[in-house]
């Protein structure tokens, strides 16, 4: 296949050679100054999420184990899964009161129970790195602690925004975090639950990911 | 005209008879295009944005053998495995000896339009590969056994009802519903299962990144991330004009992509994907593969102008504002890409001798010029591929096949009717006089009769009623 790659990189080399293309200058300052302040970031956001069908759940950093405890129970969800081993986890563990839905860990390769995560299971609640302004959108990083299934399988995603990790744009975010210096093994934005138009340009949420998304704001 | 193996022009009016058929579309094509009017309502902004987003699919290209070759070595060190297709055979080669090392017998697939160009699902069921796909569009038209008619929107030429009764006919437990939450979470349930049984993913990729080794991916429905995550073997397939420098271009060309695709802001999920399954990791996949497609796009970047061709991001935006498009619908085009970027690539792609029909399907109002997100000058390829049809030359695949005697005869003779004023008077003077005798069903002159009033010359021409205003002619 080697012979397929060389052939293919001579061409394109001969053809450019041939005919050079001067490298236009990319001038980022449409991204650069867009800006909102302070409490307008969240303000979009959360207007935009809403839009496209996201809830929210405001909390504090004392209470967030037992206010989405509360919140779950009085859904009537069964579970909720969790990564045992992150901080907030740990948290979750703790507080957890009896009597309220259960919390399932995510502690193994999914081989072990994918019929369980797929049929079994209700909710699941991931951190966030922060969210953008810009779109209405979450940063989420999975993690061996907080794997990526946890934020698609389940029926509700809940996630965990701190009020304070805002940014403006997608591209502040990852250029002043450096992110190009190490991307994970999956790194998303996620903007609200799954969705659809593909049947006469008509919404229908929840085709294949979680059919509904919970911000959970922690000030 | 030469000999077409695919006729647009016969397929065009038969969609034009289709009233349903031009109902679905004018709906959806007004309604995307006012909404996408709002998203770049600021006009500063949209300037901004869109010549940095030309900015960035150039400066690529600039560097595109750079490019491919840095993407490459990063995404090896990440431990994706990368491969090289000259042709779809290839590249479809490729994708069945992976799978059969790994006795894959099922496989759920993302949207890919390259995918598409390789015709992967007809390949793989050859080899007794059940191929699903599982955005819900394309799942859509899958079960129809038919192709998609919209690179954005697969199943846009179909309603509701007919999409009802489709779910009835091929899917075994559905009960008959016109309702569209109860269909879609049929499909789920149908495709849940798929996904977690799955032995390989396949994707296609929005956008590569040189400098991380990233594929991105941008979806609303999941999908995606479902067909990435979830099996084991995840293979994603691009062309290699996907290829972005930096991972701060990606934004930019996001925004510009779902903005001028479907008016939103950002897509539901932008999926960013740079390694296999690290140790420690609970799920995702073990294997990754990227499959690189040149499929005749090295001889397109060869030439200057055609080069440009090779820019864009499959926003789809061209489509919903094509005039011809928006009448006759993706189908008539009889090609993975429909609409004005189609009608450049598939000809430069698969020569003109087939697909020389299509830069006529064009009425060079330059709607898609205005519209294209990364400034991509389609009319005069347009143009240029026209003139290739009928001339000899080598930059285009089949160049001069669509040479008629005939046509070149009226050219020569309109050109030698312009250009002696003699000439010019006299045909003037005798369509005046017997212009509106000729009847409307003369060969020629039908064809443009049959949907359109007869056109009827003055009694005097132009030249002469200046004459009696005291105008001199020169
Ligand atoms: S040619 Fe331009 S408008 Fe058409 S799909 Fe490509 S990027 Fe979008």
């Amino acid at each position: 296949m080697s012979e397929s790659r060389n052939a293919i990189l001579g061409k394109l080399r001969a053809g450019r050679d041939a005919h050079p293309l001067t490298p236009p200058e990319s001038d980022f300052a449409v991204l650069r100054n867009k800006r909102w302040e302070g409490a307008e970031r969240l303000e979009r956001i959360k207007r935009m999420m809403e839009a496209v069908h996201t809830e929210f759940l405001e909390t504090t950093e004392a209470g967030w184990p037992a206010d989405v405890q509360a919140f779950l129970k009085a859904q009537g969800t069964r579970n909720l899964l969790f990564g045992p081993a992150t901080e907030a986890g740990a948290r979750l563990s703790s507080e957890w009161t009896e009597g309220g839905p259960e919390l399932v860990p995510y502690a193994d390769r999914v081989e072990t129970f994918k019929e369980r995560l797929f049929d079994g299971i209700d909710a699941g609640i991931t951190t966030t790195l922060g969210a953008i302004a810009d779109t209405g959108s979450l940063i989420v990083w999975p993690t061996p602690e907080e794997p990526r299934l946890m934020s698609l399988v389940p029926h509700m995603h809940l996630a965990l925004l701190r009020a304070d990790a805002l940014y403006d744009t997608f591209w502040q975010a990852m250029t002043e975090n450096r992110w190009a210096d190490g991307m994970p093994t999956n790194a998303l934005l996620i903007s609200g639950p799954s969705k659809t138009a593909d049947i006469e340009q008509t919404l229908a949420y929840g085709v294949h990911g979680p059919k509904r998304l919970v911000v959970v704001i922690i000030r | 005209m030469g000999e077409s193996s695919i006729n647009f022009a016969k397929a065009s009016s038969a969609a034009l008879q289709d009233q349903q058929l031009r109902g679905n579309f004018r709906r959806a094509m007004d309604g995307l295009m006012s909404k996408r009017a709002v998203q770049f309502a600021d006009t500063a902004e949209w300037n901004g944005v869109r010549t940095l987003g030309a900015s960035v699919r150039l400066r690529a290209l600039s560097k595109l053998p750079e490019l491919l070759e840095k993407l490459e070595a990063n995404c090896t060190k990440n431990g994706i495995q990368v491969h090289w297709a000259s042709t779809t055979d290839e590249a479809n080669a490729i994708v069945l000896s992976i799978m059969q090392r790994v006795n894959a017998k099922l496989v759920v697939k993302g949207k890919s339009m390259v995918s598409e160009e390789m015709h992967l699902n007809a390949f793989l069921e050859k080899h007794g590969i059940e191929s699903l796909e599982s955005d819900l569009g394309e799942y859509i038209v899958q079960l129809d056994e038919a192709m998609p008619s919209h690179i954005i929107m697969p199943a846009i030429h179909m309603n509701t009802k007919q999409i009802a009764h489709l779910f009835k006919q091929k899917i075994k437990e559905a009960e008959y519903t016109e309702d569209v939450a109860q269909l879609t979470d049929l499909a789920r349930r149908v495709l849940r299962k798929k996904f977690a049984t799955a032995d390989v993913g396949i994707s296609g990729v929005n956008m590569a990144v040189a400098e991380t080794g990233t594929l991105c991916l941008v979806e609303n429905e999941g999908n995606g991330r479902m067909s990435t995550t979830v099996p084991p073997v995840h293979i994603a397939v691009m062309g290699l004009e996907k290829v972005v420098e930096k991972l701060e271009d990606v934004p930019p060309v996001i925004s510009l992509l779902t903005r001028s695709a479907t008016a939103q802001p950002i897509t539901t999920y932008v999926n960013m994907i740079s390694s296999p399954r690290k140790a420690g990791e609970k799920d995702g996949p073990d294997e990754i593969h990227l499959v690189i497609l040149d499929n005749g796009r090295s001889g397109i970047y060869a030439d200057e102008e055609l080069r440009n061709t090779l820019r864009c991001i499959r926003c789809g935006a061209c489509m919903n504002h094509c005039p011809v498009y928006t009448k006759v619908g993706g189908h008539a085009y009889q090609a993975p890409y429909p609409g004005p970027i189609g009608s450049i690539l598939m000809p430069q792609v698969e020569g003109l001798e087939t697909r020389g029909e299509l830069p006529h399907a064009c009425t060079m109002c330059n709607a898609c010029v205005e519209i294209c997100p990364v400034k991509i000058p389609i009319v005069e390829i347009m143009g240029r591929l026209r003139s290739e049809a009928v001339h000899p030359g080598d930059a285009v695949k089949g160049a001069g096949s669509h040479a008629s005697k005939a046509e070149t005869m009226v050219w020569k003779g309109w050109s030698m009717t312009y250009a002696s004023p003699l000439a010019y008077q006299f045909a003037t003077a005798l369509l005046a006089k017997l212009g509106n005798a000729a009847p409307a069903s003369l060969p020629l002159l039908k064809e443009w009769t049959n949907v359109r009033s007869k056109p009827r010359f003055a009694n005097r021409t132009l030249h002469a009623l200046a004459r009696e205003k005291g105008i001199p002619d020169v």
